[in-house]
């Protein structure tokens, strides 16, 4: 379906998480593709499936209670969910990684950044010494503009931007190929947002490196992503690149994404809302998923979950009525 | 070769930052008055200990059978017991063995009940269900209780003493570990030195450990007082150190039938035995207050 060739593919992916609660349907029958050196937005409410997702990549989920039952995750030919996990360990952090959402939190806070990002370093190359490993990370430090000197500071000394930006450097120190970051902007304020996001966008080109986004933002995914994912509980409902995407959104969920988003254009006095909640993820809607908050459900909608159709070139829209 | 300069020197900055965070809980340690008498006298004991060959006026085992049963005077500052032989040296003598007991019980039951808590707590699941069970009922069980039987099974000497000691105060630090880790391992560092691609045994050591010390430290130097305590009680009722070994729990048990007539005998063991448990115990007390970040200032 592109022209590239894809890094990630994923087909058919579901997880759930089985508790004494029932069991919640967090992804299911997922697909998604990243062609190389590309950036794909994952968009979707809170509860759809995105960390669920992403986590199902790097294979980081908590088992228990979580269970990866079907589905293949294809990284540069090979399928990951079939490797063992020394040699998943090699590949987190090493050809894929991970910037997580809160800066705060992500940071060990009795470690300073500076021997942070050298561990990284020296769980993947076991033969650089620690003078080096110094070096390269007062270097990455550098690169994401924060000075060398202040490689021994703990992360208590740092502020929230910076610290994201720490986090980015030790995501980037082994040179990754995937770049998952799970809301990098979300905890940081507007300003240090677009700070953050330039630097991503500028660290993405430099290094060549695809990447996953993760937002609730749709401006944030304008601004950087090529490719959009939307989800709905659990599944992507809509899937294509940017333009398409923005330009002639056609899923009702994503219609009604757009419609909640101001227009500086124009003169608005109300915004439209989707109706209703997010399903229950242990008890989930028959048929289309999204038909109980749909304007335009019909009958058929409860009954038939719909197949995800191709109505223009690489653009994928999972609804009855297209 | 400007660029290495200034790195090599940014890393004497990182040192020197970091040197003073521990200065700074060295700093709180010593306002407290408390901990730093606490202090004091441990490292008496501690100079009693490794000097007892030179500062002890005699030999700890040499009987003097005329002079038994002497109360404190000048050739004999705590007096002498039953068999002549001067109690001041066999409690300098002593402290020697009280520290070792202390100190190894103590490093077992720490190292042990570390390990398996948390494997208990970052598994979870059927292995933390074996393993905290097993805790509970050496929990139940009375620690002198438990000393007694394990030291009857393997026999009696400082090996075996130390052995028992430690095995009963692993149950403590294995709950202590399981319920930092259970908090800790939810922590998002967790999940992200995961992410970037480090084995449980690295995160377990390098992120966890590091930030459940205090606690741990805490309850250590606490404990060592009770090893000490724990050890004196077992000479006590004759299962632990065997005499004429000097040993201040099996002072105070021989010189438990001349009560009457030479108090001395038992009082000056005991005050011993006290002392480096107060001594422990201010310690673990300043410590506590020291590394506990709520009390900065």
């Amino acid at each position: 379906m592109n022209e590239h060739t894809n890094l990630l593919e994923i087909k058919d992916l579901t997880v759930h998480y089985v508790t004494v609660d029932g069991t919640v349907h967090a992804v299911e029958n997922l697909n998604l593709t990243l062609p190389e050196g590309k950036t794909l937005g994952l968009v979707g409410e809170t509860g759809a499936g995105k960390t669920t997702t992403v986590k199902a990549i790097m294979q980081i989920l908590p088992d228990p209670p979580a269970k990866i039952l079907t589905g293949e995750v294809i990284f540069c030919g090979e399928d990951l969910l079939k490797k063992n996990k020394k040699s998943m360990r090699k590949i987190r952090g090493k050809q894929i990684s991970m910037i997580f959402q809160d800066p705060m939190t992500s940071l060990n806070p009795v470690i300073t950044v500076g021997e942070q990002i050298m561990e990284v370093i020296r769980l993947h190359d076991k033969k650089i010494s620690k003078k080096d490993a110094y070096t390269k990370a007062c270097e990455m430090l550098e690169l994401v503009g924060i000075k060398a000197d202040r490689a021994g500071d703990y992360p208590h000394q740092f502020s929230g931007g910076m610290k994201q930006r720490v986090i980015i450097a030790m995501a980037l120190a082994c040179n990754p190929r995937l770049l998952i970051a799970d809301e990098p902007t979300t905890a940081l304020d507007v300003t240090i947002q677009a700070q953050v996001l330039e630097l991503m966008r500028k660290l993405k080109a430099k290094y060549q490196t695809s990447m996953i986004m993760i937002t609730h933002d749709l401006g944030i995914v304008a601004e950087i992503c090529d490719y959009v994912a939307v989800m709905y509980a659990g599944e992507i409902v809509e899937y294509g690149n940017r333009e398409q995407l923005f330009h002639r959104p056609s899923h009702p969920y994503t219609k009604g994404l757009f419609a909640c988003i101001p227009n500086l254009m124009e003169e608005e006095t109300t915004l439209i809302p989707i109706e209703g909640m997010t399903p229950d993820p242990t008890n989930l809607p028959t048929g289309c998923r999204f038909h109980p908050r749909c304007p335009y459900a019909t009958e058929e909608c409860s009954k038939t979950n719909p197949a995800s159709k191709e109505i223009e070139n690489g653009h994928h829209v999972k609804c009855l009525h297209i | 070769m400007e660029k290495t300069k200034d790195l090599t020197s940014s890393s004497e900055a990182g040192s020197i930052k970091k040197r003073s965070q521990v200065k700074e809980v060295w700093r709180r340690f010593c306002r407290n008055k408390q901990a730093m008498v606490g202090m004091c006298m441990l490292l008496l004991l501690i100079f009693a200990a490794i000097f007892a060959d030179i500062i002890a006026p005699y030999d700890p085992v040499e009987q003097d059978i005329i002079n038994r049963l002497k109360p404190p005077s000048s050739a004999h500052w705590f007096g002498t017991d039953e068999l002549g032989r001067d109690i001041f040296s066999r409690i300098l003598y002593g402290s020697r063995i009280s520290l070792t007991v202390g100190l190894i019980a103590v490093g077992l039951s720490s190292i042990v009940g570390c390990a398996l808590g948390a494997i208990a707590g970052y598994y979870g699941g059927v292995l933390d269900n074996i393993i905290m069970r097993c805790t509970d009922v050496l929990m139940a069980i009375p620690s002198i209780l438990l000393n007694i039987s394990i030291v009857a099974a393997l026999g009696t000497g400082l090996q075996n003493v130390m052995i028992a000691i430690g095995i009963s105060s692993v149950p403590a630090y294995c709950r202590i570990m399981r319920a930092s880790l259970l908090s800790l391992k939810e922590q998002e560092f967790v999940d992200a030195s995961r992410a970037a691609g480090a084995s449980d045994v690295h995160i377990i050591i390098h992120h966890i450990l590091p930030n459940s010390l205090a606690p741990l430290i805490v309850q250590a130097t606490l404990k060592i007082g009770g090893a000490i305590l724990s050890c004196a009680s077992m000479s006590f009722i004759g299962l632990g150190i065997v005499p004429p070994t000097p040993e201040w729990g099996a002072m105070l048990s021989t010189g438990r039938d001349f009560l009457r007539d030479a108090p001395h005998l038992t009082a000056f063991p005991g005050m011993a035995i006290m002392f480096a448990v107060f001594a422990m115990n201010l310690m673990g007390d300043g410590l506590r207050d020291a590394l506990d970040p709520k009390l900065k200032n």
